[in-house]
């Protein structure tokens, strides 16, 4: 599997108090821990636990995932906004490994 | 299933059917509408038509209509888009949603990975594929004055490989392959695919996968043109007969993911109960010139999304 590529669709403008959709996917293995190798030892687990997204630093959308979680996590949402700024999206893998990508958005 | 056991009118078997005379006559005054509203909607039922809508992509207009060039059996040759449900159909219309972008992202690595005795990547020699691959694979198969024969994206990737990078070229649908593939194709998103049939003896390959296009094989007995000629349109149980145009390949199949074309010629060749010819064998390549000729004109939409 490739690397862990963050991909987020914000709009770029919007209108004060409109209510935007976000989409939101990265593209990671999730594996369950569940699964064994040709050798029959099990494949440790690790999946992205954790999704947040902020706006502004004030939270707008957050998730624990578990392992049922199929692989490319997706997540779509809705949120209103009233001033410009930027949205702060965070991926966190079992692996401590912490994915982060922002899109900035401006009111009109 | 659980049985209702109780009185009633979901009871399979009730003892009282005093309800029964008003329920039976509810039932034919509904089976009446049911008729005709069938009967009002008329052919579309029967024939389910193509869906009359542009495809956009990511604000790019993709031609899924034109006029069909000289000697082609259709008046109108119509991208596969056109004959899907509406999910599917929106699903290639977001690059966002669309799930064979992921196998697009995956080339784009592949693309700039070095492998190979040469030390190579594909990048070193060809930069930036967004300029260098623009419009180039609405353009294949090409000749190879080389090897004497048709040459596809594949077969060109495996022969960088080989000669430029020095390293073991891709077997049929291992490795990186097909994303690789899906990655430059998707390059030309939106070019009309047209191909040269003056290069080399191009024209002899066309005139031998059109051959084959029309003989029937198989316990079957079908052609391609079995279903995509002549019952183009119509259903075959609950799946739309499209005209099998290969513009989007490879392209995201709800229930196989990334498929390339040769895969897809192999499993409509095995569904005639036929023995399948191998990937990249004659017979198939000049199938790959003559199908990728009857869509001339039609937008590349690789990685397209079908059923």
């Amino acid at each position: 599997m490739a690397k862990s590529k963050p991909r987020v669709k914000v709009p770029k403008s919007a209108s004060a108090g409109e209510v935007i959709t976000i989409k939101t996917l990265i593209s990671h293995e999730m594996e369950s821990g569940q699964r064994k190798d040709k050798e029959g030892k099990p494949i440790p687990r690790q999946i992205i636990n954790k999704f947040t997204c902020e706006f502004n630093g004030q939270p707008v959308f957050s998730c624990d995932l578990d392992p049922a979680v199929s692989a490319n996590p997706y997540f779509e949402f809705n949120a209103k906004v009233n001033e410009s700024g930027t949205f702060k999206f965070t991926w966190v893998d079992d692996d401590g490994s912490v994915y982060e990508t922002e899109n900035e958005i401006t009111v009109k | 299933m659980k049985i209702n056991a109780g009185k009633g009118p979901l009871d399979p078997f009730p003892a009282d059917r005093s309800w029964e005379g008003n329920h039976v006559k509810k039932t034919i005054l509904m089976m009446g509408a049911a008729l005709g509203l069938a009967m009002a909607a008329g052919v579309t039922v029967l024939k389910a038509d193509p869906i009359d809508a542009k495809l956009e992509i990511d604000g790019k207009p993709m031609v899924t209509r034109t006029k069909a060039p000289e000697g082609h059996p259709f008046d109108e040759v119509m991208s596969g888009w056109l004959f899907r449900e509406p999910e599917t159909r929106s699903l290639e219309e977001d690059p966002f949603e669309n799930p064979g972008m992921l196998s697009v992202e995956e080339g784009e690595q592949i693309w700039n990975t070095v492998e190979g005795t040469a030390g190579k990547s594909c990048a070193t020699c060809h930069g930036d594929a967004s300029e260098s691959m623009k419009g180039i694979s609405a353009h294949y198969p090409k000749w190879d004055a080389e090897a004497k024969r048709p040459i596809n994206i594949e077969l060109q990737i495996n022969k960088c490989r080989k000669d430029k990078m020095g390293a073991e070229p891709y077997a049929f649908d291992k490795g990186g392959q097909k994303p690789l593939t899906a990655y430059i194709k998707n390059q030309s998103l939106g070019e009309p695919v047209s191909i040269d049939l003056s290069q080399g003896d191009m024209q002899a390959w066309w005139d031998k996968g059109k051959e084959e296009y029309y003989t029937r094989t198989g316990q079957l007995d079908l052609s391609c043109a079995s279903c995509h000629e002549v019952n183009m349109g119509k259903m075959i149980r609950a799946d739309h007969l499209s005209q099998g145009q290969v513009n989007g390949f490879p392209t995201y199949r709800l229930k196989s993911g990334l498929t390339s074309v040769h895969n897809r010629f192999r499993g409509c060749i095995r569904d005639t109960r036929a023995e399948m010819p191998k990937a990249f064998s004659d017979e198939l390549m000049a199938l790959e010139v003559y199908v990728t000729w009857r869509g001339t004109g039609l937008s590349v939409e690789t990685p397209a999304v079908r059923q």
